[in-house]
């Protein structure tokens, strides 16, 4: 397995961009078993500009399991969480200073590695649902597209399958070719899941998915949620505790820009080895 | 007369009447600048309509706006007073020899038609907005999706701001000396597409660049995440939903380019000319022509011949036809952005 990894996001010419077939589904997924450390974070500095947002970050994100970043505002969860896709590389000054990312044991900041590449195998549902104004069909087909998938049956099946696993194929079946923004918040936000899901991606990354939801909607996302840890790496930014201990099978606590803990989600919750963490999950701050 | 009185009496008070006055002030400025409208546009329908709509079907002019310029001759021919243009006078004058003794007038310009200046307009504005576009975009790409801001990046704007400000006099010199002269290009289209284009550029791309912002980030930011690259996102995610704005800049850029004539005055436009720019012997001849178009004709006709009821027809009647064509550009290019808007809505 470790052999062939490198491959999987190597800079390639640029033809790779848009090869003609759909990547296969996550070829090394089924060797790692189900709790292997999939992403390795191992102490990352990381600044906007002067300012340091990430401190010796030192964490291991399991294969097929939900992780949740939690903290108040301005902890860097969701900086660590746009570090993985390298999100951060769109923001002017944005630099990691120390420490290294790895994914399946590559270091994503290697200058080999294509950055498309990565993002194709690491997506991400961002905290303002964001369908674009496109029919719900074309928001789908979106990533494929982009690699050149142009087989009518095929995308078809794709929009099936992204839209049945994001839990919204009943609601929209009749209307696949209206404008994405045509729905409710909730349904936005679980298009926009299932427009991840329809390039394959490994690993998912929430930034506060539900922050902009109501109740009923949070719900059924949280549903989603379980649903999908069964086939992807979920890494989810919350600032909704109890969501964090419904959904998640461990969980990090960031304050200030440090990992203050990060243990199962039981254990987070109930018997948390740091006072800060318990302080802050039994809402005495933050 | 109630004498009742309560705390909320209304009374006439200097603070009242000052007010009043300014809002009449207001109200009467708006009213000035309608005015300024109408009357100019009325004459301007009211004169011109005649020479290009008639009573009689097909209700077109079809002569006004399909022929070329001719001198108008007028003159007495036993006891008829008559009015011919060039074409038909010579067939007259075949006919009638005796006409020769006749004392004749005659207007250049001032029969058939303005087809030509037409032709050379619509040409002039498609092609300078073409290329406008093309460079407008693409620079306010590079400026609001790939350059960092900078030192560099600040000059560059503020040159884009400065070059808005220059007269249109000073770009067709420009044009004269680079295109014209510099590149040899001579009087041709060529040089007043570019020399036009030059000068709607600033706006052009100041406008696409507002466009470009007004595309929120998350569509960016989704398309990415997806794995495009920049310019797929650029290409599929972003320029689809600002060319709305796009449209909407490039309509004041038409206006103004089909209206100037500074600018074409030493770059592109001929007083007059016989042939029409398809009839070149080779397609490179093409872009090397020099045209008529409608404000330099609307300049010739203003300036150089005299005016009186005779040259009347073409005057108003090019200037009437002008303002239909500009206004005909711009409903179709609103049409095209409100339906590109209804596409794309957020």
């Amino acid at each position: 397995m470790v052999t062939s990894a490198p491959s999987l996001m190597e800079t390639r010419p640029s033809a790779s961009v848009r090869h003609p077939t759909v990547a296969a589904p996550a070829t090394g997924a089924a060797v790692a078993p189900a709790g292997a450390t999939l992403v390795d974070i191992d102490q990352l500095d990381f600044f906007y500009g002067a300012l340091q947002a990430l401190h010796g970050v030192t964490l291991g994100i399991e294969n097929r399991k939900v992780t949740a970043f939690i903290g108040p505002s301005g902890c860097g969860k969701s900086t660590l969480l746009r570090c993985l896709n390298r999100m951060n590389d769109l923001i002017d000054g944005a630099r990691v200073a120390k420490g290294m990312i790895k994914i399946r044991g590559i270091d994503i900041h290697r200058p080999d590695v294509d950055v498309i590449e990565l993002r194709k195998r690491v997506g991400m549902v961002f905290q303002k649902s964001n369908p674009f104004p496109k029919s719900i069909h074309e928001n789908i087909t979106y990533g494929l597209k982009l690699q050149g998938q142009t087989n009518k049956a095929r995308l078809d099946e794709v929009v099936e399958t992204s839209l049945r696993g994001a839990a919204l194929w009943d609601e929209v079946k009749d209307r696949l070719h209206t404008s994405g923004l045509g729905l409710s918040g909730g349904q936005q936000q679980r298009l926009c899941i299932a427009r991840a899901l329809a390039v394959e991606p490994e690993v998912i990354l929430m930034d506060e998915p539900c922050s902009a939801l109501d109740p009923v909607a949070t719900a059924k996302i949280e549903e989603l949620i379980q649903e999908l840890r069964t086939r992807f790496t979920i890494v989810i930014v919350t600032h909704n505790m109890q969501q964090a201990a419904r959904v998640s099978d461990k969980t990090a606590f960031f304050y200030l820009g440090k990992l203050i803990e990060y243990a199962d989600t039981r254990t987070i919750f109930m018997n948390p080895a740091h006072a800060q963490t318990e302080a802050y999950v039994s809402g005495r701050f933050g | 007369m109630s004498t009742e009185c309560h705390i909320f009496q209304a009374r006439p008070s200097a603070l009242r009447r000052r007010e009043g006055l300014v809002f009449f002030c207001f109200r009467a400025a708006t009213y000035f600048v309608l005015l300024c409208g109408a009357l100019i546009f009325g004459t301007i329908v009211f004169k011109g309509a005649g020479s290009v709509f008639q009573v009689r079907a097909p209700f077109l002019n079809t002569t006004f706006l399909t022929e070329a310029p001719e001198s108008l001759h007028v003159f007495e021919f036993h006891g008829q007073k008559m009015e011919l243009g060039d074409g038909d006078y010579r067939v007259f004058q075949a006919r009638h020899p005796d006409v020769a003794r006749v004392k004749s007038e005659s207007y250049i310009y001032s029969a058939g038609g303005i087809f030509p200046c037409i032709v050379g307009t619509v040409l002039l504005v498609l092609g300078s907005m073409a290329i406008a576009l093309i460079l407008g975009v693409s620079a306010a790409i590079y400026l609001n999706e790939y350059a960092r801001d900078g030192r560099f990046i600040r000059f560059v704007r503020l040159a884009i701001l400065n070059l808005a400000g220059v007269p249109s006099i000073v770009f067709g010199l420009f044009g004269f000396g680079m295109f014209v002269i510099f590149f040899g290009w001579n009087v041709s289209l060529l040089a007043g597409w570019f020399t036009l284009a030059f000068m709607v550029l600033p706006v052009v791309i100041t406008a696409s660049e507002e466009s470009l912002k007004a595309v929120p980030r998350g569509f960016r930011e989704g398309s990415l995440a997806l794995g495009a690259t920049k310019w797929q996102t650029i290409r599929k995610n972003v320029l689809p939903y600002a060319l709305p704005g796009i449209l909407t800049s490039s309509i004041l850029g038409i206006a103004r380019v089909a209206g100037e004539t500074a600018p074409i005055m030493f770059t592109a436009a001929y007083v007059v000319r016989d042939k029409l720019p398809w009839q070149v012997d080779k397609f490179s001849e093409f872009f090397f022509q020099g045209v008529m178009a409608l404000p330099y004709h609307i300049y010739v006709v203003s300036s150089k011949i005299p005016q009186n009821e005779y040259t009347e027809r073409v005057q108003y009647g090019t200037a009437f036809v002008f303002l239909l064509i500009v206004a005909l550009i711009a409903t179709a290019s609103i049409v095209l952005r409100s339906r590109l808007r209804n596409r794309y809505q957020w």
